[in-house]
């Protein structure tokens, strides 16, 4: 029969575990940090939430199970400070019929020139302002799978376990949340215009 | 499949999903037919396409330097 470990060998362990935890961890902050951007309001609540999101994480590595998705893992972690520290006072607004068309954004562009022009052209006349700004409009649990799907390039299941709801609503709102999306392009596009 | 009175409407419905590759292999076959006979369509999806795209690039911002930092700090010491 083998040896229980000492303690000294037990402490040994730990303490390898625990630092390869937090570099694995500390790998995966520029995905994070992409995904806090745009779940939270401003770069400030980005870069707090971030940091909040790393000392919890940093705290309980414990419950943590290796092999398992740590990125997902981190992010449940920040979503649900984010849902404490109160960020989801905004309420879906009532839809409005321009949602309703997929189509909607792509006409709306291609119009002034009588849809000659290629497809990439067309995207290129919004700007990255535009972009930004359409993103932070759409309502907080759009954006939400919007950002983790479109953005942070999750999986429908892995968004489902981060959010904690079914897969089914996250096809839902992302179905959804893209036409919102849209529609808010077309609006700062006939803003501009 | 039943029947749709309108193709290139049923073509848009199955737009999300045919990007997202989640339809079924009849789906997506039918999806395809329509879409190589119909420009008008396969336009309106290639706009799609780009415009995912386009919106991670414009949205993907580097974390700043000084937060990386500080969540290195957070560590928590080796006793």
């Amino acid at each position: 029969m083998a040896e229980a470990p000492s303690d000294a060998t037990r402490i040994a362990t730990d303490a390898r575990d625990r630092v390869r935890f937090e570099e694995e961890a500390l790998a995966l902050s520029d995905q994070i940090y992409r995904v806090a951007r745009h779940l939270a309001g401003s770069r400030e609540d980005a870069d707090e939430l971030v940091q909040e999101t790393y000392a919890r994480a940093f705290r309980s590595w414990r419950s943590y199970q290796p092999g398992t998705n740590l990125r997902a893992w981190m992010l449940r972690i920040l979503t649900n400070l984010n849902i404490d520290r109160g960020r989801r006072a905004q309420r879906t607004p009532p839809m409005q019929g321009l949602e309703a068309n997929d189509y909607f954004l792509y006409d709306k562009l291609s119009e002034s020139d009588g849809g000659l022009s290629d497809e990439e052209r067309v995207v290129e006349r919004l700007s990255q302002d535009d972009i930004v700004s359409a993103l932070s409009s759409v309502p907080h649990d759009f954006r939400d799978v919007i950002v983790l799907v479109d953005i942070g390039d999750f999986s429908y299941q892995d968004a489902a376990q981060i959010l904690d709801i079914p897969i089914g609503t996250v096809m839902s709102r992302l179905h959804r949340g893209r036409r919102i999306l849209k529609r808010e392009l077309a609006e700062s596009v006939l803003e501009e215009e | 499949m039943g029947h749709h009175d309108d193709p290139c409407a049923h073509c848009e419905e199955m737009m999300q999903p045919y990007l997202d590759h989640i339809l079924s292999e009849e789906e997506k076959r039918e999806a395809e037919m329509h879409l190589d006979e119909c420009e008008w369509c396969r336009r309106r999806y290639r706009f799609e396409e780009s415009l995912r795209v386009y919106v991670r690039q414009a949205v993907s911002e580097p974390m700043p330097a000084e937060l990386k930092l500080k969540l290195a700090a957070l560590r928590i010491p080796l006793d």
